[in-house]
C-alpha cells in the first residue's frame, strides 16, 4: 500500500484508463446525472447536426470550418469534464486495487462441525464460519479471534512493518483479511459476508459504482443547476430581442454563449473533487463508510481524545527517585528496583530502564546479580494493591499507591514519615503517579511516574482551536492529575476517572447544544459513543463491534489521524466553494468577448463593449470557448489535491479565498481570453 | 458645492437620522416592549381585536402565516376588482369616470394590491373617489402585509429552535395602526399645508388670462399621497404623479416625499439589529445596501447633470444639466436622485420622465429595480436580500470548508433549493415577458384582441430606446415597483394582463421564499458559534453578499442591457 502512495498525481496507466473513461461517459444516462455537463452535451449534439446542415447546403450559419471548429471545442469540453472524474476515479481505484490485492483468493481452513478442518477458498466463507490460521498463513478475510493469541504483520493494510499482537476476548480481538500470521495459532470467527466487507464497501465506493451524493453536494449541484437555468432563460429570450434589434445570431453563437456561462468549470470537477476527498481520506489509511463521513468531518466542533497514545507516549514512565530521610539514594534505587524486577509492565520496566540510566553516572547497581537474590515475586492484586518480591534472606521488598504502602507502614508498628507524605502530594499535584516503596514494613521512599506528552501536540491542539474545534482529553487518571497533563498538553477540556458511559453522556450533551462530535475508539465498550458520535473512527485493530459502530475505519491505529480527517473533510468543501466562485466569476470576461460579438454587426456602436478589444466576432467566441474547454483540465490537479486549508479563522479564509478565487476569477479569463484570441487570430 | 447636491446629501442624511430611532421604535413594537404611543394605541388595537374576534395571541407556524397572508389579499383583490369594474355606477364620483375594462381593472386591482402600483390609467380621469379610497386602503394594507411577512422573518432568526413565530393578524394590525398609519398623517398633513388638495369636490374650472377654460383635478390628494410614500407604494393621484404641481408643489414637499420612501425601508433595516440585538448584522446589511445604491446613484447624477451630448453637439449650452422631461422646481440633480430612490425602493413613483432620463440613468434605475434589494419596497426590501444572505452564506459557507449556517442553523438543500428558485424567478419574469413583447414588436404582429393594431404601435420610439421602454415595464412590474418608462401604449389586454401576471407571481412567491426558508430554519437545531464558524457581521461577508448580488443581476440582465440603454449610450456619445 505505501508504495502506491505517490504524490504524482497522473500516472501512465491512470491516464490511459481516464482517457478511455472519458468517452464512455459521453453516454447521455451517465451524463444525466450532472445537469451542467449534460446541457453541454445537448448543445454539442446540436452543433454537430448544424455541421452537417453545412454539409447539406445550409446558409447562414457561416463556414463550415468555424463551426466544425465549434463542435470540436465543446467536444473538448465534455470529454475535459469526463476525464477529470475519470482520473479522480482511476486514482482511487489504483488505490483500491493494491487493498484488493491483499484479498485475493486465499486458501482458509474452516472448522467443521464436527471439528474437522476443511480446505476452502476465502472466497466461500460466510459469515459465522470459523477457521483456523498458523504461522505463516494468510488471514482469509475479516474476523475475530475467539481463541487463542498471534502476532501478525498488518504491513500489507497499514504499511507498518512491526508486528502487532492481537488476541481472543480483548480490544484487540479483530484480524483483517490478507494479514499475515507470524506466530502461534487462532482461531477465528467470520464477521461479514463476502463482499460486504469495509475494504469491499470502501473500493464501491471510491469507484463510483455505490457513490452517493453528499447533502452539501446535493445542495451544490441544485445552485449549478439554478445557475445554468438562469443561463437558458437568458440564452432563450436573447433571440426576440435580437430579432428586435436586427441582430441575426448563429447558432454556432448561441450555444457558444450558453456553454461559456453556464458553470462547467465547478460543473465539470464536481464529481472529481467529490471522489479526491475519499481517495485523500484512503491515502491517509482511513477507510470512510460514505462520502458523507468526510464531509462531516469538516464541520465538527468537539473531538474526544483518549489520553493513553494520544496525547502522552504510550503508558507512565518512572522520571525520579525520592528516597525518604535517612535512607540512601543508592539502597532506594537498590529497592525500588528489586520491587520492580518481577513487575514486566511498563511502568515496572521504565523503573528499571530509569536506573539503568543513573548507573551509567555512576553508583554500580549490580542488576544481574540481584536477581539472582530473589526466592519469591508477588504479583500486583486488587487487593493489596501492591507487588514487589521476598528475597532469600526474607527481606520483603514492596511497591504501591500510598495509602496502600502506608497501612503496610503502620501495620508493622512503622511511621509514616512527613516528607513522603508531603512528596507524594507534591508529585500527584504535578500530574504524577506517586509508588511508595516499602521494605520488610519500613518506607523507603517514592519513585515519581509521569506521563509523557508527546511532542508537537500543542501546536496541533492550538491548530485545532483556530479551527474552531474543542478538544477533550478522555482518561482514567484522577482529577487532579487530568487536570495537570491536559493543560500540559495544551487540550480545552477533559473527562477525568472516565467510564465508558461518561464518554457517551459527554458527547450526548455536546450535541444536544447543537454541535458535532468525532471520536476515536477500539474496545466493544467504545462502541455505543462511537455509534453515537457524528464521525466514530474505529481503529482497525479494534473490535468488530467497535469497527461496525464506528463511520470510519482508521488502517494506521493512530489516534491522532481525527486531526488529519478533520482537515480533510474542510478541504472537500473548500475546493468545491472556491471552484464554484471561480466559475461564476469567470461569466463577467465571457460576457464581454461574446455580447459585443453577437451583436457589432448590427449594432457597431456596441465595439464599445469590446474591451478586451478581441480581433473579430468569430475570434471573440473562439477564444471564449476555447478558454472555458482548457480551463478545465487546467484546474485537475486543484481538485484532486483540494485548496489549501489554514486554520486563520473563518472571515481570513473567506477573504483570502475570495481574493484569490473570486477577484482572480474575474481577472484571469480577461488575460487568458486576450491571448487565446492573440493565438487565433493569427490563423483567421 | 453644487446646492442641489448638497439637497441631495442633506435628503439622504436626514432619512438616515429619522430611520434610527423609527427602527428602535418598530423594534420595540414587535418585541413587545413599551412606545411611547402606547396610550394612544392600545386601546384601538384593542377594540380592533374584539371587534374581529381574532386571537392574536394565537402563535401561528410560517405556514399559517401564510394562509392568512394569502387569504387576506384574496379577499382585497376581488373587494378591489369590482369597485374598479363598477366605479361608473357606484357613489363618490363626482367628474363621472366611466367604469375600468375588466383588463385594466385587473391590472389595477392586482398591481395595488402587491404594493406596485403600475398605473394603466390616469388618476383623474381614470378613476372615481370611492376607486381612489379603496386603493388608498390598498396602499396601507399592502405595506403593513410586507411589514409583517418582514417580521414573521425576523422573529424566526430570533429563535432558537421553535415553529411558533407569532400571530399574522397581530403583526400586520401593529404594521397599520402604530407605523403606516401616524407617519402617513403626518406627510399628508405637510403637503395640505403646501397646497395638495384635500377634498371631494370634482373638478375646477378656471379661466386663464389668454381666456381659456382650464379643468383642474381636485379630490382626497393629500392622505393618498402621504401612504403613497410611506408604504412605498408610489400610485399617483394624477397621471403624472409627483412630476403634478398639486401631487409635489414644491421643492421642500419634493424632499418630504423623499424622505418618506426612504424612512420605512432605512428603518427596517435598522429593527433587524435592534430585534435581533445584533446592531453590527444590520449596520453591515445597512452599508451593502448603500454602497450598491451609491454605484447607481452617483453615475445617473453626473449623466443628468451634465446634460445630454447629443444636445451639446447642436451647440446648446446645458448649464442645468438634461432638463427634458424635469420640473424645473426641482431640477436634475435631485430628479435624478428620486429616479434611483424610487427604483431601489420601489417606490415607483416619479418626479420627471424616466423616458426622458439619459441612458445611463435609464440603465441605472432597470439595475435598481432588476436588483430589488437594495432598501427594497416596505418589508419585502428585506425579504429579497434575505434570499442574497441565504445564497452568499452558502456559497461562503463551502469556501470556508464548514457546512454553511446562517444564526446558528444549517443552510441545507432544501433551503438553497427555494432561495435558487426565487433569484431565478426574477430573471425569469422580467426577460421572458420583455421576450414575449419583442417578438411581436420584431415582427410586428397583428394583436387582434391583445391591442388594437401592430405590436410595434404600442412604441413611443423605435431601435434601443423602444427596447428599453417593454425590458422597463417588465422589470417594473416584476420589482413590484410601479414607475414607468412611459411612452409605452400599456392600457390594453396585453400589457394588462401579462404584467398583471408577473405583479401577481414576482409579489408572492418572494415573499413564500424567504417565509418558508425562514421558517424551515428557525425549526432546525441551533448550532452555536464556534472558531470555524462564519460571522455574518463581518465586513469580508458583506462584500460576499454585494459580490453575489451584482454578479447575478449582471449575468441576468447584461445581454438586455447591452441592447437597451448600453446601446443608446454608446451611440449617443
Amino acid at each position: 500500500m505505501s508504495q502506491n502512495k505517490s504524490n504524482s498525481l497522473f500516472e501512465k496507466r491512470q491516464m490511459k484508463e481516464a482517457l478511455v473513461q472519458s468517452f464512455v461517459k459521453l453516454n447521455p444516462k451517465v451524463m444525466f446525472k450532472n445537469p451542467v455537463m449534460f446541457t453541454v452535451e445537448i448543445g454539442t449534439a446540436i452543433m454537430f447536426v448544424v455541421c452537417i446542415a453545412i454539409l447539406f447546403g445550409a446558409q447562414e450559419q457561416g463556414s463550415f470550418a468555424y463551426n466544425f471548429i465549434v463542435f470540436l471545442i465543446l467536444l473538448a469540453t465534455l470529454l475535459f469534464a469526463n476525464f477529470a472524474e475519470a482520473i479522480a476515479e482511476a486514482r482511487g481505484k489504483a488505490q483500491a486495487d493494491s487493498l484488493r490485492k491483499t484479498r485475493e483468493e486465499t486458501p482458509a481452513r474452516k472448522v467443521l462441525s464436527d471439528g474437522t478442518f476443511e480446505n476452502v477458498s476465502s472466497s466461500a466463507l460466510k459469515k459465522g464460519d470459523i477457521f483456523i490460521c498458523e504461522s505463516g498463513d494468510l488471514i482469509a478475510t475479516d474476523g475475530e479471534i475467539i481463541e487463542g493469541l498471534a502476532t501478525i504483520d498488518e504491513s500489507a493494510i497499514t504499511g507498518e512493518s512491526a508486528p502487532v499482537i492481537r488476541e481472543s476476548g480483548g480490544d484487540k480481538s479483530s484480524v483483517t483479511g490478507g494479514t499475515k500470521v507470524l506466530s502461534d495459532k487462532i482461531k477465528v470467527i467470520v464477521t461479514s459476508e463476502p463482499g460486504e466487507s469495509f475494504l469491499d464497501k470502501m473500493i464501491a465506493l471510491v469507484e463510483g459504482a455505490s457513490r452517493q451524493k453528499t447533502p452539501n453536494e446535493i445542495a451544490l449541484t441544485i445552485l449549478l443547476a439554478a445557475f445554468t437555468l438562469i443561463f437558458v432563460i437568458v440564452c432563450v429570450t436573447l433571440k426576440p430581442f435580437a430579432d428586435y434589434a436586427n441582430a441575426p445570431i448563429t447558432i454556432a453563437a448561441f450555444i457558444s454563449l450558453f456553454v461559456c456561462l453556464i458553470p462547467t468549470t465547478i460543473g465539470g470537477l464536481l464529481s472529481a473533487i467529490g471522489i479526491a476527498g475519499m481517495d485523500r481520506a484512503l491515502r491517509a489509511n482511513v477507510i470512510t463508510k460514505s462520502g458523507k463521513a468526510v464531509e462531516t468531518a469538516g464541520d465538527i466542533d468537539v473531538l474526544l481524545l483518549d489520553k493513553t497514545g494520544t496525547i502522552t507516549i504510550g503508558n507512565r514512565k518512572a522520571t525520579n527517585f525520592y528516597p525518604t530521610k535517612g535512607i540512601a539514594f543508592s539502597d532506594f534505587v537498590r529497592s525500588a528496583v528489586m520491587s520492580s524486577l518481577a513487575d514486566d509492565t511498563p511502568e515496572g520496566k521504565s523503573i528499571i530502564e530509569l536506573s539503568e540510566q543513573l548507573d551509567e553516572n555512576g553508583g554500580k547497581l549490580l542488576l544481574t546479580s540481584l536477581a539472582s537474590d530473589i526466592s519469591e515475586t508477588i504479583k500486583f492484586t486488587a487487593e493489596t494493591r501492591t507487588s514487589g518480591v521476598i528475597l532469600k534472606d526474607g527481606t520483603n521488598i514492596r511497591k504501591g499507591a500510598q495509602d496502600a504502602a502506608k497501612n503496610i507502614a503502620q501495620q508493622a508498628g512503622n511511621a509514616y514519615p512527613q516528607d513522603t507524605a508531603n512528596r507524594v502530594i507534591e508529585i500527584s499535584s504535578n500530574g504524577g503517579t506517586p509508588l511508595v516503596v516499602i521494605k520488610n514494613g519500613q518506607i523507603q521512599g517514592v519513585i515519581e511516574l509521569q506521563d509523557i506528552i508527546k511532542t508537537g501536540m500543542k501546536e496541533r491542539f492550538d491548530r485545532l482551536r483556530k479551527m474552531g474545534v474543542k478538544t477533550v482529553m478522555v482518561t482514567g487518571d484522577n482529577p487532579l492529575t487530568a487536570k495537570f497533563i491536559a493543560e500540559k498538553a495544551g487540550v480545552d477540556d477533559f473527562i477525568a476517572e472516565a467510564k465508558p458511559e461518561d464518554k457517551m453522556n459527554y458527547i450526548k450533551n455536546e450535541q444536544q447544544m447543537g454541535k458535532l462530535v468525532a471520536m476515536m475508539g477500539d474496545g466493544t465498550n467504545d462502541a455505543p459513543a462511537l455509534a453515537q458520535a457524528d464521525v466514530g473512527v474505529a481503529m482497525n485493530s479494534g473490535t468488530q463491534a467497535a469497527k461496525e459502530a464506528g463511520n470510519m475505519v482508521d488502517l494506521d491505529n493512530d489516534p491522532t489521524k481525527l486531526i488529519e480527517i478533520v482537515e480533510i473533510g474542510k478541504q472537500l468543501l473548500m475546493t468545491r466553494g472556491t471552484l464554484t466562485t471561480f466559475s461564476i466569476a469567470n461569466d463577467v470576461a465571457k460576457y464581454f468577448a461574446i455580447v459585443p460579438a453577437l451583436f457589432i454587426t448590427a449594432i457597431p456602436a456596441l465595439e464599445g463593449l469590446n474591451i478586451m478589444h478581441l480581433h473579430s466576432p468569430e475570434s471573440a467566441i473562439l477564444s471564449a470557448v476555447i478558454f472555458n474547454a482548457i480551463i478545465i483540465p487546467i484546474l485537475i490537479p486543484l481538485a484532486l489535491r483540494g485548496v489549501d486549508y489554514k486554520p486563520i479563522g473563518a472571515s481570513a479564509i473567506l477573504k483570502r479565498n475570495l481574493l484569490i478565487y473570486g477577484l482572480g476569477g474575474l481577472i484571469v479569463p480577461f488575460i487568458g481570453i486576450k491571448l487565446i484570441d492573440l493565438l487565433v487570430a493569427l490563423f483567421m | 458645492m453644487n446646492t442641489e447636491i448638497l439637497g441631495v446629501i442633506v435628503i439622504f442624511i436626514i432619512s438616515i437620522a429619522l430611520a434610527l430611532p423609527l427602527g428602535s421604535y418598530i423594534a420595540r413594537i414587535f418585541s413587545g416592549g413599551k412606545t411611547f404611543l402606547d396610550p394612544v394605541f392600545n386601546p384601538i388595537e384593542k377594540a380592533i381585536f374584539k371587534i374581529s374576534g381574532i386571537d392574536f395571541q394565537k402563535e401561528m407556524n410560517w405556514k399559517q402565516h401564510l394562509k392568512t397572508l394569502l387569504g387576506l389579499n384574496m379577499v382585497w383583490f376581488f373587494l378591489a376588482f369590482f369597485v374598479l369594474l363598477a366605479q361608473g355606477f357606484l357613489p363618490l364620483n363626482p367628474d363621472h369616470n366611466p367604469s375600468m375594462s375588466p383588463d385594466l381593472a385587473f391590472n389595477t386591482a392586482i398591481s395595488f394590491l402587491v404594493n406596485c402600483d403600475l398605473q394603466h390609467y390616469s388618476g383623474e380621469t381614470g378613476v372615481s373617489y370611492l376607486s381612489q379610497l379603496v386603493l388608498m386602503f390598498l396602499q396601507f394594507v399592502s405595506a403593513g402585509i410586507g411589514i409583517a411577512a418582514a417580521v414573521v422573518v425576523f422573529t424566526a432568526m430570533r429563535e432558537r429552535t421553535t415553529d411558533k413565530l407569532g400571530n399574522f393578524y397581530n403583526y400586520f394590525v401593529k404594521s397599520c395602526l402604530r407605523i403606516l398609519l401616524p407617519l402617513s398623517a403626518i406627510v399628508a398633513i405637510i403637503l395640505v399645508f403646501s397646497g395638495t388638495p384635500m377634498n371631494f369636490e370634482g373638478k375646477d374650472s378656471i379661466t386663464t388670462l389668454q381666456g381659456q377654460t382650464v379643468e383642474v383635478s381636485r379630490g382626497p390628494a393629500a392622505a393618498f399621497i402621504g401612504i403613497k410614500h410611506i408604504g412605498t407604494n408610489g400610485g399617483g393621484f394624477f397621471g403624472a404623479n409627483s412630476a403634478h404641481p398639486l401631487e409635489n408643489p414644491t421643492y421642500f414637499t419634493n424632499a418630504v416625499e423623499l424622505i418618506a420612501q426612504l424612512l420605512i425601508p432605512f428603518a427596517m433595516i435598522f429593527a433587524i439589529g435592534f430585534f435581533l440585538k445584533k446592531r453590527r448584522f444590520s449596520f453591515i446589511i445597512f452599508g451593502v445596501m448603500t454602497a450598491g445604491f451609491l454605484l447607481l446613484l452617483i453615475p445617473t447624477m453626473i449623466a443628468e447633470t451634465s446634460g445630454n451630448p447629443a444636445i451639446e453637439k447642436m451647440g446648446i449650452s446645458q448649464i442645468s444639466g438634461a432638463m427634458e422631461g424635469k420640473e424645473v422646481r426641482f431640477g436634475p440633480a435631485v430628479s435624478g436622485f428620486w429616479s434611483i430612490a424610487t427604483t431601489v425602493i420601489s417606490t415607483g413613483s416619479v418626479n420627471s420622465m424616466h423616458d426622458s432620463s439619459m441612458p445611463v440613468s435609464g440603465a441605472m434605475q432597470l439595475l435598481g429595480m432588476m436588483v430589488n434589494a437594495f432598501y427594497g419596497g416596505c418589508g419585502v426590501g428585506f425579504l429579497n436580500f434575505y434570499i442574497f444572505i441565504i445564497l452568499a452564506v452558502f456559497i461562503s459557507g463551502l469556501m470556508v470548508g464548514r457546512t454553511p449556517e446562517f444564526l446558528g442553523k444549517k443552510i441545507e438543500a432544501r433551503e438553497v433549493k427555494i432561495a435558487a428558485f426565487i433569484a431565478i424567478l426574477h430573471p425569469f419574469l422580467i426577460l421572458s415577458g420583455t421576450a414575449l413583447a419583442s417578438y411581436f414588436a420584431a415582427h410586428d404582429t397583428d394583436m387582434g384582441f391583445w391591442f388594437s393594431g401592430n405590436a410595434t404601435d404600442w412604441l413611443n420610439n423605435p431601435g434601443h430606446h423602444g427596447f428599453s421602454e417593454m425590458l422597463y415595464e417588465f422589470t417594473s412590474s416584476a420589482a413590484n415597483n410601479g414607475s414607468g418608462f412611459e411612452g409605452l401604449a400599456d392600457n390594453n389586454p396585453f400589457w394588462n394582463i401579462s404584467t398583471g401576471i408577473v405583479l401577481l407571481l414576482a409579489r408572492f412567491l418572494p415573499i413564500i421564499g424567504p417565509l418558508a426558508i425562514a421558517g424551515l430554519l428557525a425549526n432546525k437545531k441551533y448550532i452555536p458559534e464556534s472558531a470555524g464558524t462564519l460571522k455574518t457581521d463581518t465586513t469580508i461577508f458583506g462584500v460576499m453578499v454585494f459580490a453575489v448580488i451584482s454578479i447575478i443581476a449582471a449575468l441576468s440582465f447584461f445581454p438586455a442591457l447591452a441592447l437597451g440603454p448600453l446601446a443608446e449610450y454608446f451611440t449617443l456619445k
